[in-house]
């Protein structure tokens, strides 16, 4: 057993774990933020997908120990109290999810997307950057649509605080 | 995934000690290809070693044409690098479509070439950069550090620490996926330098990684596409599995290797 401590979504907690315990775990389980989902378990599908000091990770291919004294962002972290992050609204707005399993990995995969190509995004770096991150019920149409909706209104955000 | 006891480690002196002292140790780079084996229980390390913190296995230096890569450095800082993507536009192209972007924050050179799999990108890249592999202990050749499928000349206490090559002239790399693991079916990595051209193959080789010396030759004479034409592997020394025969990749071969040379 290991004792953990890291930053999540701005908060400090610890936590007493099993060296083999895998981040995903440590959040859904100690923390109870099951925001964060476990769909294929194999590396494949993304669902896990969290950020770890800025970078898009797939949480069930880290163990909680490796994340010591990182910061984490879940999909519980991304909201500023109840406005919703840009990305989560264009998700809303173009119908990004059926099932909604996916989503959360989908968003935080698309926030650090976003963030990587500093606004300069188009239809093929979307759909190659989401190599990582699966969904069986939308086909990705509506996705691909919400991520560059998305990315069009931070880089307007962006000018405007320029 | 088994229970494992894990350890952090500030130094490569310190990993070396602590291999040295447990059972049956693995070391832990981004932990990409390991932790999804151990929770497959494919593997059960009694200790891993973790050196994702270790600062002296970061980081690129680009002097010239001269480039030395840390071993901890992931996929998606050397695909960031503008250096790299000045001198090396192949290294540059292949470190951008090997996993998937989560994969690549994690993921590390030293990592992945530590564990030579034959569907691997970075085999096939070394062996065409005639790249040096720099351990705890010695400097390795990239022809005479793979060995086989998941096999490599590393003793049991030895640790990449970097890699580094002579930028080529012009480098290209081009795979075909697997369409379901992602990972190459054949990935060729070409990279010309003043006289000589180099051709890595990887995914392909029924022993692994390999160079494709009769594509060298005819490129070395005429750096473009046509100077495949009428050239052929031996399918005896190609994989074959459910995904592809070995005349299909042994075909797909020259067709990556011309649309790697597209790109160079």
């Amino acid at each position: 057993m290991s004792n953990v401590t890291m930053t999540v979504n701005g908060r400090e907690v610890s936590g007493e774990v099993e060296d083999r315990t895998l981040l995903v775990q440590f959040l859904r389980e100690n923390l109870g933020l099951t925001g964060t989902h476990v769909g294929c378990d194999t590396s494949q599908c993304g669902a896990c997908v969290v950020h770890v000091d800025g970078r898009a990770v797939k949480s069930c291919t880290m163990l909680a120990v490796q994340a010591e004294d990182s910061a984490v962002t879940t999909i519980e972290g991304v909201a500023k109290g109840d406005e919703l992050h840009p990305v989560q609204a264009a998700f809303r707005e173009h119908h990004g999810l059926q099932c909604g399993y996916c989503t959360p990995g989908m968003i935080m995969t698309a926030i650090d997307m976003i963030r990587r190509h500093d606004g300069d995004l188009d239809e093929k770096t979307v759909r190659h950057d989401l190599e990582g991150n699966i969904c069986r019920c939308t086909g990705y149409q509506n996705i691909v649509k919400a991520i560059l909706a998305a990315n069009e209104e931070m880089s307007g955000m962006r000018e405007a605080a320029e | 995934m088994y229970s494992t006891t894990y350890h952090r480690v500030s130094s490569v002196d310190e990993a070396v000690k602590l291999l040295g002292d447990c059972d049956e140790a693995a070391l832990l780079s981004g932990g990409q290809t390991l932790l999804p084996t151990m929770k497959a229980r494919l593997a059960a390390p009694s200790d891993l070693i973790d050196l994702g913190r270790i600062d002296a296995l970061k980081g690129i230096s680009v002097d010239g044409r001269s480039v030395k890569i840390g071993a901890g450095t992931t996929h998606a800082e050397i695909h960031a690098s503008k250096e790299i993507a000045a001198v090396c536009p192949g290294l540059h192209e292949m470190t951008g479509v090997l996993g998937d972007p989560a994969v690549r924050h994690m993921g590390t050179l030293g990592g992945s070439l530590a564990n030579n799999d034959p569907a691997a990108d970075y085999p096939a890249a070394i062996l065409a950069l005639d790249a040096t592999i720099h351990t705890s202990k010695r400097e390795i050749e990239a022809g005479q550090f793979l060995v086989g499928l998941f096999e490599t000349a590393l003793e049991d206490d030895e640790i990449i620490t970097a890699v580094s090559f002579e930028a080529p002239e012009r480098s290209g790399y081009e795979k075909f996926r697997n369409p379901a693991s992602r990972y190459a079916m054949c990935g060729v990595f070409v990279a010309k330098s003043a006289e000589t051209v180099r051709v890595g193959v990887t995914g392909a080789g029924g022993d692994g990684a390999f160079r494709w010396e009769a594509a060298e030759e005819a490129l070395a004479q005429r750096f473009e596409a046509s100077a495949l034409e009428g050239l052929s592997l031996d399918p005896s020394e190609m994989l074959g599995d459910l995904h592809g025969s070995p005349e299909y990749r042994a075909n797909l071969v020259r067709v990556m290797a011309k649309r790697a040379l597209a790109k160079a």
